[in-house]
């Protein structure tokens, strides 16, 4: 009974997981995360796939060894009988062999992750023939807010961005801490009150991809997603002259109302004024008094 | 006349606070939750009042000094408060099997408070409780010992741990609880933004039950350092004594950091201040660390007895000695000195610089190779021996092999640029499970099965128990692999609802099926309990040594009697019991003649420790000042009034033992 039991049980987890993994492998192109379309989310997603290999030398033998001593050393089995060493207790090469291998696994992975920690610093620009743009990212309660500084324009839940050009993004929150996450086109970084973090993307081709916030910041939080679309170099400009032409500006005043209502909202595009909406968002939580 | 809070402007009710009728208003879910509980509770009182077990309960139970009974009372809860947990988790399963473009079944606020219900509860009242109770179930045992250090000081730390467990369900009938997360992050978690009462209950119910672990660490500490019987050396402990005195020093450390971290919260939440607040000089950045500083050593404090109680079960099913002794101290020592290093890894995302992240990163993935060496250790300790594949055995079969994936994705999210992709999102969410319970739960199933007939004086139901783990790890695969896929797919944690057209529906109901086999399990489970307890007679350990076991606890009588030892033994090698049965007449030295033993009396004042604390949390949760004093002096007089008792023990005469 116990036996049939566990081949039961087996066969059904080994079901359950080959059908899961039967359907990602032949889905691919549902997982996001594999789905990178820009130099760094490419470099990210190679990088797991690295350390995933690495891991696999040492997951692999243990899973060969568990099933192979625990059917060959079951007390059931009468020809392991003779084997029988009760008091075998230490071998110092085997040891070492599992201190040894794990640790030169690690020291390699350790390498790679110095290295590559340092070349995907979300603060490192993206080296480029081109002029990076750069947008400012509010997040508010439960949407993403745009700033174009350079255009003095800016956007909610939409980031339009021109594929090929690096995208230098400053991020903050006028909200509880979100994380600002762009898969597709690189990883996550916090938005803050009264910090500014820093993340630097590329959209390698044309497309839509979406982004979201990955950390909780309240009721309104799972509807905090945006559209990312990286367009040609004219589209860009014609997007631009669109969002110019539609007028609706965003003032001191129109802007604290829409910081302060706690609410999803849909896409749509201001004017601003020149100067630094940005920075004042920033820095009106390092004044030493805030009132609730 | 309401009394005007100087600093938030709120206004307090001078008696009630701002306690009102309202509290317990519920929407018609809460309010069926509320009412199970609440019948539950009565029926409890009422089988207690009709069968007339009060005077039982108080004398033979609530009131023990007997660190075995204090063991049962920590796992009876635990395992209550895992009924709660999984209650939580059908809510959240079920919320996101149906939230495809749709609201779902509960609002946003409500599945909020949800999750943070179901994490609070499952680390500090389930996997904290368990812990804690095997701890006292077998650590005095294994070292040749009566009892612990401070039995009095035992008694109190369970109380403050049931004194937050009471406050952390109160939230669910009188008020709400914190919908922030398990880990209630500033700002979010600040005045402004979560005025309520339930962050002040998720603040109250674990930091009173944070002071009773940091207690009780000090507690199994000094019972490691100071009774060992003699010839015991710490190079001749029991593995499972050398894990908790490693998960001890990381109570001891790490637990003042959460208790300084949530006064810091509490001062920001009730008198104002701006320690973590956005903006007024606030800063969350140094919350995180700080929670994080105690959050880290905590999964260590929870994995490392659960490697411990393997490190017992696997040799005693394998009949062979524990292979690579001293490789697994070093280990151990190895991970508990990494633990401290690597809270960083939390928060890769928050922007530290590229110097810091890798060191951090660096720091998480080496504490793969000790935990990797120990997972070898195991598996030669079954190799060349005779497998017995028990319960137990099962259960560690289930740990290896989803630990190491768990280990393997854990690995993964410790190379900082992986981790920006992966960070707070599903698979993030699997990840922690596979250690959790594959890791810990695994292992406290694995020990509880274990040390139960030592206990109670019978074994569990063998076959039920098998049942129930193959549903438990069926269920576990099929609730977590989706996890990790939609994970990939670009799913955050902590959603209440997510877009149709995204495609995950499909894989949050082969998730909420496997939570479901999950419950299966558990129901065998109370299943095997019942059986167990009804076939009781058949199931007897007459022997004291039901599974040939090696270390001190199987050479006592089964139950183990509330002196422990009659006599106490005298050890000279690692596996004394074993030994001793092999014919090595040595290995557990003749004993003295039995004489008079001194036990603590029972006393109650634990349990008034215990209220006392819970009404100075529930009276600053509520804003009613007055109790504060009132609720504060009682427990310092009660502290007093015990110092000042020099009639604590109690003599059982030599003739009276079971030798």
């Amino acid at each position: 009974m116990n036996k049939r039991l566990a081949v039961c049980g087996s066969v059904i987890i080994l079901g359950i997981v080959g059908a899961l993994a039967g359907w990602v492998l032949t889905h691919l192109g549902q997982l996001t995360l594999l789905q990178a379309r820009g130099p760094i989310a490419l470099q990210e997603r190679n990088l797991m796939g690295v350390a995933l290999g690495l891991m696999l030398l040492v997951i692999v033998p243990v899973y060969v060894l568990i099933f192979t001593i625990a059917l060959r050393y079951r007390a059931g089995n009468t020809r392991a009988r003779g084997r029988y060493r009760p008091n075998w207790d230490s071998d110092r090469r085997l040891e070492a062999l599992w201190w040894g291998v794990p640790l030169t696994v690690i020291t390699i992975l350790a390498t790679v992750t110095w290295v590559s920690t340092h070349q995907l610093d979300p603060v490192r620009p993206i080296v480029s023939s081109h002029e990076p743009l750069t947008v400012q990212v509010v997040a508010l309660r439960y949407k993403w807010l745009f700033i174009y500084p350079d255009y003095n324009l800016a956007a909610l839940n939409w980031l339009e961005i021109p594929a090929g050009r690096p995208i230098s993004l400053q991020i903050t929150a006028d909200a509880p801490m979100n994380s600002f996450w762009l898969p597709q086109l690189g990883g996550q970084i916090y938005a803050m009150p009264g910090m500014s973090t820093q993340l630097n993307l590329q959209a390698d081709h044309a497309g839509d991809y979406r982004g979201t916030s990955a950390n909780l910041s309240g009721a309104g939080f799972a509807d905090m997603h945006f559209t990312a679309r990286a367009v040609s170099d004219a589209e860009f400009t014609n997007w631009i002259g669109q969002v110019r032409a539609a007028g609706g500006g965003l003032d001191s005043a129109a802007y604290t109302a829409l910081a302060s209502h706690a609410a999803s909202a849909k896409t749509q595009t201001y004017a601003v004024a020149a100067g630094g909406l940005y920075h004042d968002i920033v820095a009106q939580y390092r004044q030493p008094t805030v009132n609730y | 006349m309401n009394v005007v809070h100087l600093l938030t402007g709120a206004t307090d009710n001078p008696i009630w606070g701002r306690l009102t009728l309202q509290a317990s208003q519920h929407d018609f879910i809460t309010m069926g939750a509320v009412i199970t509980m609440v019948a539950g509770l009565l029926a409890i009182v009422a089988g207690l009042t009709i069968f007339k077990k009060w005077g039982w309960l108080w004398h033979e139970w609530l009131t023990s000094l007997d660190p075995k009974r204090i063991g049962v009372m920590y796992i009876a809860v635990a395992v209550v408060m895992l009924l709660r947990g999984l209650a939580d988790v059908g809510m959240m399963r079920a919320q996101q099997a149906v939230a495809a473009g749709h609201p779902g079944i509960v609002d946003a606020e409500h599945f909020q408070q949800i999750f943070t219900a179901h994490g609070t509860i499952m680390i500090f009242f389930v996997a904290m409780g368990l812990m804690f109770g095997i701890i006292n179930l077998v650590l005095p045992l294994q070292l040749g010992a009566r009892d612990v250090a401070f039995p009095f000081l035992n008694s109190v730390s369970f109380w403050l741990y049931f004194a937050g467990m009471v406050l952390v369900n109160a939230s669910l009938v009188i008020g709400e609880i914190g919908a922030t997360g398990w880990l209630a992050y500033p700002p979010l978690s600040e005045l402004a933004y979560s005025p309520g009462v339930g962050v002040d209950y998720w603040i109250w119910s674990i930091q009173i039950a944070g002071i009773g672990s940091l207690l009780s660490g000090i507690n199994f500490m000094t019972t490691i350092i100071k009774l060992r019987r003699a010839g015991m050396t710490l190079m001749k402990m029991p593995m499972f004594a050398w894990s908790v005195l490693n998960s001890m020093v990381l109570v001891i450390f790490a637990f003042p950091i959460l208790t300084a971290t949530l006064t810091l919260l509490t001062l920001d939440r009730t008198m104002g201040m701006h320690f973590f607040t956005a903006g007024g000089g606030g800063n969350a950045m140094m919350y995180v660390n700080l929670i994080w500083a105690w959050g880290h050593p905590e999964v260590y404090i929870l994995v490392l007895p659960a490697f411990g109680i393997f490190s017992e079960v696997v040799p005693t099913f394998s009949g062979k000695r524990l292979f690579g002794y001293k490789s697994m101290v070093f280990a151990l020592a190895a991970i508990t000195f990494l633990s401290y290093v690597v809270w960083l890894h939390h928060f890769f995302t928050m922007g530290a610089g590229a110097d810091v992240n890798a060191f951090f990163g660096i720091m998480t993935m080496v504490i793969a190779v000790p935990t990797g060496v120990k997972v070898f250790n195991w598996l030669f300790t079954m190799f060349r021996g005779r497998v017995r594949f028990t319960t137990p055995m099962l259960w560690f079969m289930g740990f290896v092999t989803t630990f190491v994936i768990g280990g393997m994705s854990g690995v993964l999210m410790s190379v900082p640029s992986v981790d920006f992709q992966l960070h707070n999102s599903l698979f993030l969410v699997a990840h922690f499970h596979n250690m959790i319970i594959g890791g810990v739960v695994f292992g406290f199933f694995a020990g509880l099965t274990y040390w139960f007939p030592k206990i109670f004086g019978f074994r569990l139901h063998e076959g039920l128990g098998r049942l129930a783990f193959w549903f438990w790890l069926i269920g576990f695969i099929t609730a977590f692999t989706p996890l990790y896929i939609l994970g990939m797919m670009g799913a955050t944690r902590r959603l209440d609802h997510y877009d149709a057209s995204l495609g995950w529906q499909w894989l949050f109901i082969v998730a909420g099926v496997g939570a479901a086999l999950v419950v299966v399990g558990v129901g065998f489970q109370l299943l095997q309990l019942g059986w167990s307890i009804w076939k009781r007679k058949d199931l007897r350990d007459t022997t004291g040594d039901p599974w040939d076991g090696r270390t001190l606890e199987w050479s006592t009588p089964s139950p183990a009697p509330e002196y422990g030892f009659a006599t106490l033994p005298a050890v000279t090698t690692r596996d004394p019991f074993w030994e001793a049965k092999q014919g090595n007449k040595q290995a557990i030295a003749p004993a003295p003649a039995v004489t008079n033993i001194t036990v603590p009396h029972n006393t109650g004042l634990g349990v008034v420790i215990g209220a006392a604390t819970g009404t100075f949390g529930f009276a600053v949760i509520w804003h009613i000042w007055w109790l504060l004093p009132v609720s504060l002096l009682a427990t310092i007089v009660t502290i007093v009034a015990r110092a000042n008792d020099d009639d604590t023990e109690r003599v059982i005469p030599a003739k009276e033992l079971t030798v």
